[in-house]
């Protein structure tokens, strides 16, 4: 007897919830490692190396002294607001987490020698993806979700209420509103060229141009776009040298000032999440997931998960390079740059795609619709 | 499920709207109304339109809540103070909500809707570009956007400061 089907999908589900979140906490704390350590190495330090091999477990130290530091809360904060800001930061990252594909497709193995209770009938052999929720309209939730994502920041740096924090939490109102034009425009090429808004549709559009080789990937199809959606999906997440909201040597910290604890360990968290999502993003809108980009090497199962990983740690390990090596972005510099340059090169690219799209259609080998 | 999702959200927008008229502080207002949204567009979601339902979280309470937010941090919008002649402006207002309220109710009443489930109808996304594109509506959807860059030279007009 199997159960019914709801319940096969709210099992599959918590399933693949729980194992998102788990291996996104993982990454979000090794992440912090990698990111201390390379950066030491490319300023001739040497990092965090004395807890555990290599220093390892930096990580964990830090996690428990977070835990036990105290919680300060100012005086005069909003308190609910300063309660909630941490919590809307993490749960919009989270939102967006669900609707990405995590690596191929797959066939669950029949694995017989389990017994029923562990491993029942309805499993075996069951295709799958890692990849939580199926939206039709998957690459416009993100934008949605980005776009409410500004709101832990911009909460956090009212409800502290401090100089600071606010004006941390206005810079980055006004600059996540104008990098998000130029994100969202740069998507649209790439969508147009997939005739779909499912990012998986989006990968597996990108296989089979050219023969399958990496230039036919957007990042080269789509030039332009892809070098737009690169600096603004840095100026979303508020990395260096976009990261004025923080800016710590004119605003303390901006925004989290006033925070500490687990409190700020949730928005560092948050922060994190959102980086980890924008580079998974651009591995799959762009670089073509989990697609070898080489005709003959095999990227089903296994070996796509081993490319699809491979693409994000490079593009993970670019932003901590970025930050090593760029030095921050004047305030009217930054509008200039995202109103005056990038959003009329994405404007710019969009057209020549759309005339692409319909004057040769066969060059791009765009899905007959 | 669907209809323990709709009553659950449907409450919660309710709830937060109530929140917004009621909060002094405006920007919590401003985050009651966000709520307020984002659970409009999950109801939308549940009537099988996820493309609006995504619009109505991107262009509202996205775009428009952000920039209402900016202005109110911008300008340290205070507290609302008690200011003479509430009580008879309050009033008033709950008149005009209760009037409003009667005269949805009659017409609830009067047109007496069906009680059958909505028929199965296509409100992909695919499907609204369609409709949207079509001879039909094309001029329409072509005038709205000379609209909003009208309005969009306008206030760049207002804003500019002469040299």
């Amino acid at each position: 007897m199997s159960p019914s089907p709801l319940v096969q999908s709210l099992v599959l589900a918590s399933v693949k919830i729980a194992v998102v979140v788990g291996a996104l906490l993982g990454l979000f704390s090794l992440m912090t490692w990698i990111e201390r350590r390379s950066l030491a190495f490319m300023q001739f330090r040497l990092g965090p190396n004395r807890t555990g091999p290599l220093g390892l477990f930096q990580p964990i130290a830090d996690g428990i002294k977070l835990f036990f530091k105290e919680e300060v809360m100012p005086a005069a904060a909003h308190k609910w607001a300063f309660l909630a800001a941490p919590v809307v930061a993490l749960g919009t990252a989270l939102l967006a987490v669900a609707v990405l594909p995590y690596g191929p497709p797959f066939t669950l193995p029949r694995f017989d020698f389990l017994p029923g209770w562990l491993w029942p009938e309805w499993l075996k052999g069951r295709p799958g993806q890692i990849q939580i929720a199926h939206v039709d309209v998957g690459l416009l939730f993100i934008f949605a979700i980005a776009a409410l994502g500004v709101y832990g920041v911009v909460l956090a740096g009212w409800a502290a209420n401090n100089k600071y924090s606010l004006l941390g939490g206005l810079r980055s109102s006004a600059q996540m509103f104008s990098y998000e034009l130029a994100l969202g425009l740069s998507w649209v090429g790439v969508i147009m060229l997939a005739g779909s808004f499912e990012i998986a549709d989006i990968v597996n559009d990108q296989a089979q141009r050219l023969g399958g080789w990496f230039l036919g990937w957007n990042a080269f199809v789509q030039f332009p776009a892809f070098v737009v959606y690169f600096i603004a999906a840095t100026a979303e997440v508020a990395r260096i040298p976009f990261d004025l909201p923080e800016g710590e040597t004119e605003l303390v910290a901006g925004f989290h000032t006033e925070y500490s604890s687990m409190r700020f360990a949730l928005i560092q968290m948050a922060e994190y999440i959102n980086m980890i999502t924008v580079a998974v993003l651009c591995a799959n809108l762009f670089l073509g997931g989990w697609h070898s980009g080489i005709p003959g090497l095999p990227s089903e199962g296994l070996p796509g998960f081993v490319w699809w990983g491979a693409k994000v740690a490079a593009l993970l390990f670019v932003f901590i390079w970025l930050r090593g090596t760029l030095p921050r972005f004047r305030y009217d510099q930054l509008m200039h740059f995202g109103w005056k340059v990038l959003i009329p090169v994405a404007a710019v690219s969009i057209l020549l795609t759309a005339a692409g799209v319909v004057f040769f259609p066969r060059l791009f080998e765009v899905a007959s619709r | 499920m669907d209809a323990i999702l709709f009553y659950a959200f449907a409450a919660i927008a309710v709830g937060s709207a109530v929140v917004v008229v009621a909060q002094r502080n405006p920007v919590y207002s401003a985050f009651a109304l966000i709520v307020t949204l984002c659970s409009l567009s999950v109801v939308f979601a549940l009537l099988g339109s996820p493309f609006i339902a995504v619009l109505q979280v991107i262009v509202y309470a996205g775009a428009i809540m952000v920039l209402f937010l900016f202005v109110l941090m911008l300008l340290n919008v205070r507290r609302e103070e008690d200011a003479p002649g509430r009580g008879g402006r309050r009033l008033s207002g709950v008149a005009v909500a209760l009037v409003t309220l009667l005269v949805l109710q009659a017409g609830a009443v009067l047109v007496r809707p069906s009680r059958d489930p909505v028929p199965e109808f296509d409100a992909s996304t695919r499907k609204m570009a369609e409709i949207l594109f079509s001879p039909h509506f094309l001029y329409v959807f072509e005038a709205t956007s000379i609209l909003i860059l009208a309005a969009l030279v306008g206030a760049i007009a207002l804003a500019r400061k002469e040299p």
